[in-house]
C-alpha cells in the first residue's frame, strides 16, 4: 500500500526545512553545498509525489522535471566546489566565517 | 499516450537567436583552445560576432509572435525585447572586457564563452512558457555568473564574492524549485498558459490546491526575488558586486536583473494574474505584497547607497533601489487594464537602466587600477581637469540614475510612475518620487568630487581604446532614448506588445 499524499509532503517538507536551516547555520562551505543539495532533493519528492498522486492524464511533466532538477544540481554542485576549494587554496580554510573581507 | 512533436512542430525558426547564442558558445570554447594566450582578444572578436548575428536574427523575428518546442518557448514581443537588452548588455560587456581582463591578469577565453552562456540565458528567461524552462533558464543565466564573479582567482575578494554569490543563488534557486513543485502539484502542469486556464477554478474553491498555489506562488517570487535583488533578499547584492571583477558586475547589474524581471513579468502577467482578485476579496493581495515589498526596496537602496564611500558599493545599492522601481511596474500589472502600459514601461526602464548603468561602470573601470584598487568615490575627485570628456560622461550616466529630464532614466522613471499611477499605486508613486530626490544627494556627489573638489584628477588610464567604444555606446543608448523617447516606445509598439495579452 501506497502512503498518502500528504506524508510524502510532509516528508519533503521537512527535508527542505533541514536543508534550509543547514545553509543558514552551517559554518563548513562543503556541508553548507550538501544542505542545498538536501533541499533540491526534497523538491525532487514534492515533484514526483504530485506527479504519482496527480490526476492528470498520463504525462512525464512531474519525472522529466525532477530529472532536470537532478541534473542542473550536479551541475551547481561541481561549480560550488570548484569555488571552495579556489577559496581553500588562498585561505587554507572552508569556514564560512573566515570569509569575511567584504562586509555584509 | 505522449505525442511526438514532429521537427516541423517544434518551430526552431523562431527560437534561433536564443539557440544559435547557445550553439555558438560552444564553438568559441572550442575555437579559444587553439588560439595562443596571447592573443585572446580574437575570443573576444568572434565571441563579438556572434553576438551582433543573434541581435540581426533577433531583429528579424522580432514580432513573429509564435510558440515553439512544444509551446515551452514564446517568440513574442516581450521576449524579442528582452533578448534586445540581453544582446546589447552582453555586446557593450565585451567590450568593457577585453583591456580590462589583460591588465588585471584573469585573461581568459573562457571568460567569453560564460559571458554568451549567460546571456542565452537572459534569452530563454524572456521567452520561457513552461516553469520548467525559467528553471533551466535561470540556472543557465545564474551558474556561469557564479564563476565569472571567482574569475580573479587567488584574488580574495573576487573568490569570496563568488562563493557568497553561489550559495544564496543556489538557495533562492531551491525555494523557486520548491515552490515551483507546489504550483505543479495545484494545477497538474508546468505550462504558464495552461496554468493560467486553470488557476481561476482553483482559487474559487477553498481546497488543498489553493494552499499550494498560493504557497507556490510565494515561494517562486522568493526565489526570483533573491536574484534580482529586492529587499529583504539583496543582502548578497554589495559584497558580490564590489568584489566580482568590474565587468562582470556591469553585467550582472543589468542583464541577470532583466532576466529576473522578465520571469517575474511573465509569471504575473500571464500565469497568476488570478491570484489577485480573487483570494483577498477586493484587495489584491499579490499586489499589495509587491507594492510593500518595491516600496521597502526603494527606501533602502536609496538611504543605504548615500553612506558608501566605494563607487561600486554604491552602484550595488543603487542597483537595488532600481530594482524597486522596475518592481514597482510588476506590481502595476496586477491592476486589470494597466497591465500593458506597465509592462511597457518596465521594459523601457530596463533598457534604460541598461545603457546607464553600463556607462556608469565603464567609466569605474576607466579609473580602476591593476590591483582593483581608485574604486573610491574620492578618486573621483579633479577627473573633469584630468579626463574633461570622461568626467562629463559620467556627470550625465549620474543624472541619468537620478531621472534628470533629456536623460534615459528619466523617460523611464516617467513612464513608470505614471503606469503605477493609473493602476492606483498612489502611496507607492509618492514613495518612488521621494527616494528618487533622495537619489540624487549622492549620484550628484560624485559630480560634485568631480568638478568642484580640488585633486590632481585620476589619469584614467583604465580608458583604452576598447572601453572607450563602450562608453560612447552606453552615453549615446542613454543620450537617444533621452531625446527621442519615442524611438524606444515605438519599437515596443511595432513589436506588437499587445499580442502579450
Amino acid at each position: 500500500m501506497i502512503p498518502p499524499l500528504w506524508m510524502f509532503l510532509t516528508v519533503a517538507a521537512a527535508l527542505f526545512s533541514i536543508g534550509a536551516f543547514g545553509v543558514l547555520a552551517r559554518k563548513n562551505a562543503v556541508a553548507v553545498l550538501m544542505s542545498v543539495e538536501l533541499m533540491l532533493n526534497a523538491v525532487n519528492i514534492n515533484l514526483v509525489a504530485f506527479w504519482r498522486f496527480g490526476e492528470t492524464a498520463p504525462s512525464v511533466i512531474g519525472q522529466s522535471f525532477a530529472a532536470f532538477v537532478l541534473v542542473i544540481a550536479a551541475a551547481e554542485a561541481a561549480v560550488g566546489l570548484a569555488i571552495i576549494i579556489a577559496i581553500y587554496r588562498t585561505r587554507q580554510s572552508v569556514v564560512v566565517d573566515d570569509v569575511d573581507m567584504l562586509k555584509w | 499516450m505522449i505525442d511526438v512533436p514532429s521537427i516541423a512542430d517544434l518551430n526552431l525558426t523562431v527560437t534561433f537567436p536564443a539557440v544559435f547564442l547557445a550553439l555558438f558558445t560552444m564553438v568559441v570554447l572550442i575555437v579559444d583552445l587553439f588560439i595562443p594566450k596571447d592573443r585572446k582578444i580574437r575570443t573576444a572578436h568572434l565571441t563579438l560576432g556572434g553576438l551582433v548575428v543573434a541581435f540581426v536574427w533577433n531583429v528579424l523575428v522580432f514580432d513573429s509572435n509564435q510558440t515553439a518546442l512544444g509551446g515551452m518557448y514564446i517568440a513574442d514581443s516581450f521576449s524579442g525585447f528582452i533578448n534586445f537588452i540581453a544582446l546589447t548588455a552582453a555586446i557593450i560587456t565585451c567590450f568593457l572586457s577585453v583591456d580590462y581582463l589583460k591588465r588585471t591578469g584573469i585573461e581568459q577565453g573562457e571568460f567569453y564563452s560564460l559571458l554568451l552562456f549567460s546571456t542565452a540565458g537572459v534569452m530563454f528567461m524572456g521567452a520561457a512558457s513552461d516553469l520548467i524552462v525559467v528553471f533551466i533558464a535561470l540556472e543557465i543565466l545564474s551558474i556561469p555568473l557564479y564563476v565569472m564573479a571567482a574569475m580573479r582567482y587567488r584574488d580574495a575578494k573576487s573568490e569570496e564574492s563568488g562563493l557568497k554569490y553561489f550559495i544564496l543563488g543556489a538557495f533562492a534557486s531551491a525555494f523557486f524549485l520548491y515552490g515551483a513543485a507546489l504550483v505543479y502539484g495545484a494545477t497538474g502542469t508546468t505550462s504558464l498558459p495552461e496554468i493560467f486556464a486553470s488557476v481561476e477554478g482553483i482559487v474559487a474553491t477553498d481546497s488543498g490546491a489553493r494552499l499550494y498555489l498560493v504557497l507556490g506562488a510565494a515561494l517562486i517570487f522568493v526565489g526570483l526575488g533573491f536574484k534580482v535583488a529586492v529587499v529583504p533578499f539583496h543582502m548578497w547584492t554589495p559584497d558580490v558586486y564590489e568584489g566580482a571583477p568590474t565587468p562582470v558586475t556591469a553585467f550582472m547589474s543589468v542583464a541577470a536583473k532583466a532576466g529576473g524581471f522578465a520571469a517575474l513579468l511573465r509569471l504575473m502577467v500571464i500565469a497568476l494574474p488570478e491570484l489577485t482578485a480573487n483570494i483577498g476579496d477586493t484587495i489584491a493581495i499579490w499586489q499589495t505584497t509587491i507594492a510593500i515589498v518595491a516600496a521597502a526596496t526603494m527606501i533602502l537602496g536609496n538611504f543605504v547607497a548615500i553612506v558608501q564611500t566605494n563607487v561600486k558599493r554604491m552602484l550595488a545599492y543603487s542597483s537595488i533601489a532600481h530594482a524597486g522601481y522596475i518592481l514597482m511596474g510588476v506590481a502595476a500589472v496586477g491592476t486589470i487594464g494597466v497591465a500593458e502600459e506597465a509592462t511597457r514601461a518596465a521594459l523601457i526602464y530596463m533598457l534604460a537602466y541598461t545603457f546607464t548603468n553600463l556607462g556608469a561602470f565603464a567609466v569605474v573601470m576607466a579609473l580602476e587600477k591593476d590591483d582593483g584598487s581608485g574604486t573610491q568615490i574620492a578618486d573621483f575627485k579633479g577627473l573633469s581637469r584630468s579626463r574633461p570628456l570622461l568626467a562629463v560622461m559620467m556627470a550625465f550616466f549620474m543624472l541619468s540614475l537620478t531621472g534628470v529630464p533629456t536623460t534615459a532614466g528619466f523617460i523611464g522613471k516617467f513612464l513608470l510612475f505614471g503606469a503605477a499611477l493609473e493602476a492606483g499605486l498612489v502611496l507607492l508613486t509618492i514613495i518612488g518620487v521621494l527616494t528618487s530626490v533622495v537619489s540624487a544627494y549622492y549620484y550628484v556627489r560624485i559630480i560634485v568630487n568631480m568638478y568642484l573638489e580640488d585633486g590632481e584628477g585620476d589619469p584614467a588610464e583604465g580608458a583604452t581604446q576598447y572601453l572607450n567604444y563602450a562608453t560612447y555606446a552606453a552615453f549615446a543608448g542613454t543620450l537617444i532614448i533621452g531625446l527621442f523617447p519615442f524611438l524606444a516606445v515605438n519599437l515596443l509598439d511595432t513589436m506588437m506588445i499587445a499580442g502579450l495579452f
